[in-house]
């Protein structure tokens, strides 16, 4: 745990870092649930395709927010890496899903999920 | 070399058993001439197994000919070509052979099999079943082996003009079978163990199926041959049954063995072997014969074996193979004197169930107007009489009567053949008459009286003297009710000349009058439809007459050879054959009969005055009601008829006594129901409750939970998300719990 906080010192950070208060986590936390509360409500509520995707979008944000915090909390930079490889994954998925959406939209015009559920069993 | 070794052994332990050292006790009530152990010789009988391998390879052949597609005549000149050289080599051997010195020569090692219980102690039971493919050259094989392909090569000729129309596949099929059942019927007779013998017993049985159903787009034919065969498994259970017993009580199935086990039992008091498979084994054999031959109550299926080819019909429905039966109880006769020895009926029963079935398929021929269906009958009564010969313990007397039954029955069939050969397929006598003076037909008429005048029995002729040799043994043995069965011969005798001329009167005398038969069409006889006054029949041409004339002369040559000397003396050959075999094994020391009561003669010649009287007078019967004066058979009909209380008796001799309909009631009718019954339960519990009701499970079980598929993918988010909740619940609850 020092090794990090010593490399991240060599990295040019000139202020010690130390440990933030347990209350200052428990807001962080608090906006990534709540962000995640939001996402998944949204996107349970919703029929639009691309308000769904946002709200995927949401939820996957609040995921890395909580990790940022965590690894902050134990002043890993182990965190702050996996939001960086989320945030590609997202940029790579979001480009593949509008994609399918534009696809999708073409088939049938329009945006509602309810459209394709030709799979169902019964 | 093994066998060799086995077989001297044998022959040390014979020799020990039967060499009189033993001595019958006094007042002993039988025992067995000592049969000579067989001597295994390879050398000079090494041509004898070409009697087997000759129409196995001809079999082959006409497989060949028929991928090939062969359309002329050479199936046909090749079987006959091979069954004449099974017969040329059966000569050669029997010329060679001495009666009184059985010979086995070793062909391959077949089935060899020995095994122990495993306790290692002295004594240890070594259990072992030996059938090598051998053949066991005695009196009575040899006597076999001579008619069988000697009628086998006969019959083939006839058929290879016979066939004519079915020249292609057909023919190739036909002989293919013929082959078949010469290779299987050389199996059955020179087999030297009961398993090679009923390896050839199976193959007959299959030929026979085979050949019946020949037509086999005729759904009668198709019918008839598995009638036969089915009816024909059930006699077959019997003799595997019987063998089983055998080799469990004997421990071998070798007749060389089981001769000399026999014999050293006999000698020593019959005490040995008189457990209840002892008392079982000849039973067995005998639903076996029965079977086979064609006796009561298993003898349906032989006229309907009909269906078949003519030549079929000759050769294997009245020649050869149905005298199976006749050869398998012969070859163990030891095992049926056993059970006399001990007490036992079995000799009496075939006696009696011989006679009776004579009696009962001689009055069913009496009122038939299918002549083949005569000839059959005939045939399953004849039979009749050759089991009661071997009943009455005149093995001699019944293998006579096969082989000049087998002569002058095969000629009467082909007879028959050619008549339906050439009148379009007719076969009812009622549409045949006069024909001894359509041109051409000249052959066919006297060969065929001949047949008629020999299966009558009239005095003189070849069938007379092998029969009383039969119905006199029936005054003579000691038995229950044998003077009585006599007299139903007698009667038997009587009836059986009368049906045949009838058909003969019928057929051959009296005015000029046929027509084709409309509903058979076989074949080529199609061309022959129409009205009657374009219908021509065609004359028999050279082959067929020139062996009905070849049988003639064999069934006048049996009766001549009864006259004259002791070198072609057919009677004293055939005796010589016989009673030094295992059918004679013994029969000198059965009870002597009383010889003087019948009628105060000499049985043998009161015999041949009262057959013959009853032979002449059927004959004469015949005569009066179907050639003199025709009309009087239709009077004496209708008299009956109108009578209410003979009415009866016609009908059911028409209807052959409701036998096939009281088995359709009682046997098969009954088997259909469980049959229904036991269809309804596969259908309700086994495939309904039991594979339905398991498979139907899981589609409940998926019913429940069916609804949540609902294709709404926002239902399908709120579930997992539900889920999730539901696990973090969990893992809130237990971390609760274990902090507290």
């Amino acid at each position: 745990m020092n090794d990090v906080a010593i490399s991240l010192t060599q990295a040019g950070e000139a202020s010690t870092m130390v440990p933030i208060a347990t209350g200052t986590i428990q807001i962080v936390l608090l906006v990534s649930a709540v962000m995640f509360a939001i996402g998944m409500v949204g996107f349970l509520t919703r029929r639009n395709m691309i308000l769904m995707f946002l709200c995927t979008e949401l939820m996957f944000q609040a995921s890395a927010i909580a990790m940022i915090a965590f690894g902050r909390m134990h002043l890993n930079p182990e965190g702050q890496v996996f939001v960086i490889f989320i945030l590609t994954v997202a940029a790579a998925e979001a480009a593949l899903a509008l994609g399918l959406v534009v696809l999708l939209y073409r088939r049938k015009p329009t945006l509602d999920a309810e459209a394709w559920s030709e799979l169902k069993e019964c | 070399m093994l066998s060799a070794i086995a077989h001297t052994a044998l022959a040390t332990v014979a020799m020990a058993g039967g060499d009189g050292s033993h001595g019958l006790p006094a007042g002993e009530p039988f025992g067995f001439q000592v049969p000579i152990p067989p001597v295994v010789d390879e050398q000079s009988f090494a041509l004898a197994a070409w009697m087997i391998w000759l129409p196995v390879i001809s079999a082959i052949l006409c497989g060949i000919y028929a991928t090939l597609g062969v359309k002329s005549r050479l199936p046909a000149w090749t079987t006959v070509a091979a069954l004449a050289g099974s017969f040329v080599i059966a000569v050669m051997t029997v010329s060679k052979l001495d009666f009184a010195k059985p010979v086995v020569v070793h062909l391959f090692d077949w089935i060899d099999l020995s095994w122990s219980s495993g306790s290692g102690t002295a004594g240890d039971q070594w259990h072992g079943l030996r059938a090598n493919f051998a053949l066991y050259l005695d009196g009575l094989s040899a006597y076999w082996i001579l008619f069988v392909t000697f009628l086998g090569t006969m019959i083939a000729f006839y058929a290879s003009e016979y066939m004519d129309e079915d020249k292609g596949t057909g023919y190739c099929r036909f002989f293919a079978g013929v082959s078949i059942f010469l290779f299987a019927m050389t199996a059955l007779v020179l087999g030297e163990n009961l398993i090679m013998l009923y390896l050839g017993w199976e193959g007959v049985g299959l030929a026979s199926y085979l050949l019946i159903g020949y037509y086999y787009k005729k759904p009668a034919a198709v019918a008839a041959a598995k009638k036969a065969f089915i009816m024909n498994r059930i006699g077959d259970l019997g003799l595997a049954l019987g063998i089983y017993l055998i080799w469990l009580e004997y421990g071998s199935l070798e007749f060389g063995v089981l001769f000399a086990a026999l014999q050293s039992d006999g000698a020593t008091g019959a005490g040995q072997y008189d457990g209840w498979a002892a008392t079982l084994i000849p039973w067995c054999l005998m639903l076996g014969a029965f079977g086979k031959s064609a006796q009561f109550p298993l003898y349906v299926w032989l006229p309907d074996a009909m269906e078949g080819p003519t030549p079929v019909s000759a050769l294997i429905h009245a020649a050869t193979m149905v005298t199976a039966g006749i050869y398998l109880i012969a070859r163990t006769m030891p095992f049926f004197l056993m059970n006399k020895a001990s007490g036992g009926h079995a000799l009496e029963a075939v006696a009696w169930i011989g006679g009776l079935t004579a009696l009962l398929a001689a009055t069913i021929a009496m009122a038939q107007y299918d002549i083949k269906r005569v000839m059959a009958y005939s045939t399953v009564s004849q039979l009749g009489y050759m089991f009661m010969g071997l009943g009455l313990a005149t093995s001699f007397g019944a293998c006579y009567h096969v082989l000049t039954h087998a002569f002058f029955k095969a000629l009467l069939f082909l007879c028959c053949g050619a008549v339906m050969h050439g009148f379009g397929g007719q076969l009812d006598l009622r549409k045949l008459g006069g024909i001894r003076r359509v041109p051409g037909w000249g052959v066919v008429c006297w060969t065929m009286l001949i047949g008629s005048l020999w299966l009558s029995g009239i005095p003189g002729t070849a069938g007379y003297f092998s029969k009383d040799e039969i119905l006199a043994q029936a005054f003579i043995t000691e038995g229950t009710g044998f003077r009585i069965l006599g007299w139903i011969g007698i009667i038997t005798a009587g009836l059986t000349a009368y049906y045949t001329f009838r058909v003969w009167f019928r057929v051959f005398t009296g005015p000029t009058h046929y027509k084709p038969d409309e509903s058979h069409g076989q074949g080529g006889h199609d061309e022959h439809h129409g009205d009657d006054h374009s219908f021509h029949p065609h004359a028999p041409g050279i082959r067929i007459n020139l062996v009905l004339a070849v049988l003639s002369l064999g069934a006048i040559w049996l009766a001549v050879g009864y006259f004259v000397g002791d070198i072609w003396g057919t009677q004293v050959w055939i005796k010589n054959a016989i009673e030094n075999s295992s059918a004679g094994t013994g029969l000198q020391l059965m009870p002597a009969g009383d010889h003087s009561t019948l009628l105060g003669f000499e049985p043998h010649t009161a015999m041949y005055f009262i057959s013959g009287t009853f032979g002449l007078v059927g004959l004469t019967t015949a005569w009066w009601l179907h050639c003199a004066n025709r009309k009087s058979a239709d009077d004496l009909r209708t008299w009956l008829t109108a009578r209410g209380w003979i009415a009866w008796l016609p009908r059911a001799m028409e209807n052959k006594w409701y036998v096939d309909e009281i088995y359709i009631a009682t046997i098969r009718f009954p088997l259909w129901i469980a049959g229904q019954a036991l269809y309804m339960f596969d259908r309700v519990f086994v495939d309904g409750i039991g594979v339905n009701g398991t498979a139907r499970l899981p589609k409940i079980a998926a019913s429940l939970f069916q609804p949540l598929y609902n294709g709404k993918l926002q239902g399908y988010a709120t579930s997992m998300a539900g889920g999730l909740a539901l696990v973090i619940a969990w893992i809130v609850w237990v971390w609760m719990r274990g902090s507290v």
